[in-house]
């Protein structure tokens, strides 16, 4: 299935770009433009064009933008993506690190459901919290969401997670509580994939499996780790996978590149991009 | 579709989801007037409001603003030395911030998270090694800012943060030098 991956890059003055992206010696290459690979949106991608590579697929599309946070290069993109949604011909979007917009959110959703209303919709970081703001979170097919976040959408009133409610503490062992309350609110979309210490593969509020090994600490400081499996949950459902069974492998294989790569938590989520075929291989 | 919106648009128009305004409370009128001055110059949305009745201290104005640029606020105001005395999201209820922090503890590192943003500090040399969580913009900028600087050399994220990522990011920052006063 083509895919566009749609976010920012965090440097002001990059232009609005769009186009098929390559992987190459840990940098991304989109419109003839590199992009390092750091963290955020072009580790997303990075992740996503790798696991792609490995699975025969040709790469995905991306569209960034650069914002360094005031929003600017959020709302271009946005307005590009209206004005050009008739003419894209892709099955699968992947939102990630833009700034939180009801108003531009809402034109998106709409523009996709009237000229791509078959196309399945994955939300993650800043879309995935303006997906759940405005109310439309059941019109989305994916939310991967880690256990702060998870609380957020479980708390009906916080416009963002630094505004979750203080009994809707962050506590794993809470978790399908959580899990329960986001969809008795309809904050949540048809599947979640949980972050945490463990992983929770949800659809409409039945957990149908969870994974907790392999597991590495380190993994959870490192700036990233979160956007590689968004990455490679992509790359799957590019492939045509189910949802479950794309969350599933990708838990596992997000979890083997910390085996594989052994990290501290000094390490950055490039650094274990060469792990990613190793680890795609431990976990079938 | 837009024939089905156009039959709906009665539903369309009822309010869902969550409001993304904040609402900035100050003692005296003098000061609202000022802070929307400034704000409005640096091209934030706002507008000068009543209060609504659960806030029961300040003035009789608040300043409405886009919550997601709380920092970038703050920051403006803190520049002119105006202080508003509460900052709340406006939903039907006040919101508090989330002001419980997660310290986890790596042996070699240190990473203290505040609601969904988390940075780590190598224990021996202070170097910031990591930051992560958060899904605004700002949060890969900042990250790129801080890592590989020593924490009571890095600069503040709200120095460039502007968003509510950027602010749990200061809140973790602070308490990490509280727990690492260097």
């Amino acid at each position: 299935m083509s895919w566009l991956i749609a976010g920012t890059v965090p440097e002001e003055n990059f232009p609005l770009v769009h186009g098929p992206v390559e992987i190459q010696d840990q940098t991304l290459k989109v419109e003839g433009l590199d992009v390092p690979v750091a963290r955020g949106t072009p580790a997303l991608a990075a992740f996503t064009a790798m696991t792609a590579r490995q699975m025969g697929l040709p790469p995905p599309q991306v569209m960034l933008a650069g914002d360094t946070g005031d929003g600017q290069g959020s709302r271009v993109l946005y307005a590009h993506l209206v004005e050009i949604m008739g003419q894209l011909e892709v099955e699968g979007f992947t939102f990630h690190y833009l700034l939180p917009d009801i108003y531009w959110h809402n034109q998106v959703l709409w523009a996709i459901q009237e000229k791509l209303p078959s196309a399945m919709l994955v939300a993650d970081a800043g879309f995935m919290y303006v997906a759940k703001m405005s109310g439309f979170a059941a019109d989305y097919d994916l939310f991967t969401p880690d256990i702060g976040e998870m609380c957020f959408l479980a708390d009906e009133t916080a416009p963002h997670p630094f505004y979750t409610r203080g009994f809707l503490l962050e506590d794993e062992s809470r978790v399908e509580e959580y899990i329960s309350r986001a969809y008795t609110e309809q904050n949540a979309a048809r599947h979640l994939l949980v972050k945490g210490e463990k992983d929770y593969i949800v659809r409409d509020n039945l957990i149908l499996g969870s994974v907790s090994e392999p597991s590495v600490a380190a993994m959870e400081a490192i700036g990233g780790t979160g956007d590689s499996l968004t990455g490679i949950v992509t790359a799957r459902l590019m492939a045509g996978e189910d949802i479950p069974t794309a969350c599933l492998r990708s838990a596992l294989a997000n979890r083997y590149l910390g085996v594989l790569g052994r990290p501290t938590p000094a390490f950055s989520i490039g650094d274990l991009l060469p792990c990613l075929a190793g680890a795609m291989q431990e976990a079938g | 579709m837009k024939f089905l919106k156009n039959i709906f648009g009665k539903a369309e128009d009822k309010p869902r989801g969550v409001s993304e305004k904040g609402i900035l409370v100050f003692h005296h009128t003098s000061e609202v007037i000022e802070a929307e001055a400034l704000l409005r110059e640096a091209g934030l949305d706002v507008r000068v409001m009543g209060p609504p009745p659960e806030i029961q201290t300040g003035c009789d104005m608040v300043i409405e603003f886009p919550i997601m640029h709380q920092l970038q606020a703050l920051d403006i105001l803190e520049e002119k030395r105006i202080k508003p005395i509460q900052v709340t999201a406006v939903q039907d209820h006040l919101l508090e911030p989330v002001s419980l922090f997660n310290v986890k503890d790596f042996g070699d590192y240190l990473m203290v998270r505040a609601a969904n943003m988390k940075i780590t500090v190598d224990k021996k040399s202070l170097e910031i090694v990591n930051v992560s969580g958060g899904g605004c913009p700002d949060v890969p900028f900042l990250a790129g800012q801080l890592v590989g600087r020593r924490l009571h050399e890095a600069p503040e994220p709200r120095k460039y943060g502007r968003t509510l990522c950027g602010y749990s990011l200061q809140l973790a920052y602070e308490e990490m030098k509280r727990r690492c006063p260097g």
